[in-house]
């Protein structure tokens, strides 16, 4: 099972007919994931892949059942094309693009919070249940189906994670990058809650970084909830400067709020084992899960 | 992107929010002139985009044109936390009754702007939330609805004013909103909003900061941008890449941004000092690799080169061919740890391989050899 994708899922591309949108069309569709159709305004009627495209959203949802959008759509149009999947009764959305500004976002997310549906991102590889379906860029020989779920703000660093699990001979069961950006759709609790109600989950990575304070509301959140899947995190950006933006737009260390220290005393005090470094995860968790 | 207080303040100017009378100079004849133009007591401001300038020193008070000329050459030169001032502000010093806080900012935590009023202003709005929260007020706003003057008057209302005075902060607020949505600001605030002894608001300073990801709604603002960075960033951005500045010697270059963060980490405890974060992205083409490599050998600073590509679309002869291009074309020769994973691994590695340069599969592993490297002692670093 794992969570929010499996491999009945059925999906649309918003942006397939850009450089990404078919590249990664070709890989979802390899994986296994049931891409019904693509959007890009001006191409309907032809074909990526052999998926039919239409000039708009209300079109593909006209002719296919679709359960999620993902995004490859560029900054300047990208919420636009969310708000449109959204008032079209898509309850998944994962946006991809990165550098939308974070006015757009908000209304997105208000937007889809309003409608009861779900924002993945943006500025996030995406999501993918090992085995199943994958609606995401993430390179996905890396990953196995197994018992561990993975929650990530960054892309890469989850890739070598996974693939440092997947080494070790840890599978997991869905793994999920909320998004590098200061405003993001699903938060470490929104996908910590579905964790804990999933059967095939029986352990989390969380991998935080530097900027805002999503990790301590997780760790407030295992302690209320006293949360009773074993944990483990890591959190990067330990040794980078404040006021000095790492990348990512959410990465960065304002006064006295999103320091790495921060996160990881508040997450040791929930209980969470903290990694020093991505090859401990690994380790951490073979001990815990034997446990 | 951090506006400076001249510019924070032009842009309230504009939406009808009102200032003290002020000038921006640039040297000490025209601070002088400015000061001659406008009526004393005056405030002198150093213009650098950072917190906390007063108790660095960067805000003084004079009583009369020569005054402000002593003062001028004090600060015009100085550096503030790290930053050379270049501008001041000369402003006309009001008579004060009161100052309070109005700010309005991206609260990620409610995925929303927020609303913050406090009855105190004049220091930084976390120091009295912490100390006082009692006098502090935050609303979350709805973007859909925005700031509307209901959601005003509460602030005002919490301010304790009423009659004419509420309703000409409502003006204030909504004009503040307002300026904060069209340039796209993360941030604004007005602190101290003050209150004059003659029953007036006046902001007496305002600090901006617009969202870098919007910079292309606001084409006046993008050029500015550039300016205001690092010869390092500048040269970084031409060619799409994430770059700051550290104080090692070890030369990092990784693909994404929280990988990167982490190979800093990483070499931290395996006692290397990292000299920059360049993030190349995803899907790197060799022209940016190659600008990427050519920035390090260019930067007398940097020892030795760490390469950490995790490429999973990434095409490691693609990197290679960059690697190489960018040694070829300086020929300037620093030692180089490689760990390079992805498509057409084999073939990377041999392009590599052919120039002396050894490619390790793990992350640690080439941290290690790095740090070695620097070391020049032919033993790898250790962890600590």
């Amino acid at each position: 099972m794992g969570i929010i994708v499996n491999r009945d899922v059925s999906v649309i591309v918003q942006g397939i007919t850009g450089r990404q949108g078919q590249f990664h069309t070709k890989l979802m569709l390899e994986y296994g994931t049931k891409i019904v159709a693509g959007v890009t305004p001006g191409k309907g009627g032809t074909e990526v892949h052999g998926v039919p495209v239409y000039d708009t959203v209300a079109e593909a949802i006209h002719e296919h059942k679709v359960d999620a959008s993902i995004i490859f759509v560029p900054a300047p149009f990208a919420a636009s094309a969310a708000l449109e999947a959204l008032e079209n009764g898509v309850k998944i959305v994962v946006i991809i693009t990165e550098h939308i500004p974070v006015k757009d976002t908000i209304k997105v997310i208000s937007y889809a919070k309003r409608i009861g549906a779900m924002i993945i991102g943006p500025n996030t590889p995406g999501i993918i249940t090992p085995g199943e379906c994958k609606i995401g860029i993430m390179p996905h020989h890396i990953y196995e189906p197994g018992n561990v779920g993975m929650i990530s703000r960054s892309g890469t660093l989850s890739y070598e994670i996974a693939a440092s699990l997947t080494r070790s001979g840890i599978g997991q069961s869905t793994c999920i990058g909320i998004g590098g950006d200061p405003v993001v759709g699903m938060s470490f609790v929104d996908v910590l809650r579905l964790f804990r109600e999933d059967p095939r989950t029986d352990a989390i990575v969380i991998i935080g970084e530097v900027g805002g304070n999503l990790e301590e509301v997780a760790a407030e959140y295992i302690i209320k909830e006293n949360y009773s899947k074993p944990l483990v995190a890591f959190i990067a950006g330990r040794y980078v400067p404040p006021e000095k933006r790492m990348g990512h737009a959410g990465a960065i260390v304002m006064g006295r709020t999103g320091s790495a220290e921060s996160k990881i005393n508040a997450l040791k005090k929930a209980g969470v084992e903290i990694a020093q470094k991505p090859s401990d995860i690994a380790v951490l968790l073979k001990r815990l899960i034997r446990r | 992107m951090k506006l400076v207080e001249y510019e924070a303040k032009d842009v309230l100017k504009r939406y009808g929010i009102p200032v003290p009378q002020g000038i921006v100079v640039t040297s000490v004849e025209e601070a002088y002139k400015a000061a001659c133009k406008l009526k004393p007591p005056f405030a002198v401001k150093a213009q650098v985009p950072v917190s906390g300038r007063g108790k660095a020193g960067g805000i003084l008070f004079a009583y009369s044109p020569d005054e402000v000329k002593v003062i001028a050459e004090k600060l015009l030169g100085m550096h503030i936390k790290g930053l050379p001032v270049k501008s001041l502000l000369i402003e006309e010093k009001l008579s004060i009754k009161k100052e309070l806080y109005f700010g309005i900012t991206v609260s990620r935590v409610d995925q929303t702007y927020i609303m913050i009023a406090s009855q105190e202003g004049g220091v930084d709005i976390e120091e009295i939330a912490e100390r006082s929260p009692e006098k502090v007020m935050t609303l979350r706003l709805d973007p859909w609805l925005g700031l509307q003057p209901y959601h005003a008057r509460l602030a005002a209302r919490f301010m304790r004013y009423s009659g004419d005075a509420l309703l000409s902060l409502e003006n204030i607020f909504q004009s503040i909103y307002r300026a904060g949505m069209d340039y796209d600001a993360e941030l604004i605030e007005v602190n101290p909003l003050a209150e004059t002894i003659d029953g007036n608001f006046v902001a007496l300073d305002a600090r901006i900061v617009v969202d870098d990801n919007a910079l292309f709604r606001h084409k006046e603002l993008q050029e500015k941008y550039f300016e205001l960075l690092s010869p390092h960033e500048r040269e970084a951005a031409k060619h799409d890449l994430a770059y700051v500045d550290l104080d090692g010697d070890l030369g990092i270059i990784c693909n994404g941004a929280g990988l990167t963060m982490a190979t800093i980490d990483v070499v931290h405890l395996f006692g290397g000092r990292p000299a920059n974060f360049l993030d190349v992205g995803g899907g790197a083409s060799p022209e940016r690799i190659a600008a990427a490599v050519k920035m390090l050998l260019l930067n007398p600073k940097v020892k030795v080169i760490l390469i950490n590509i995790l490429g999973g679309i990434t095409r490691c002869d693609e990197v290679a061919k960059g690697i190489l291009d960018a040694l070829r074309s300086t020929g300037i020769k620093k030692p180089l740890a490689v760990r390079l994973v992805g498509t057409n691994e084999e073939q990377g590695r041999r392009m590599l391989s052919e120039l002396g340069i050894s490619v390790v599969d793990s992350m640690e592993d080439a941290v290690r050899q790095a740090v070695g490297m620097v070391r020049g002692d032919g033993r790898d670093g250790d962890y600590r």
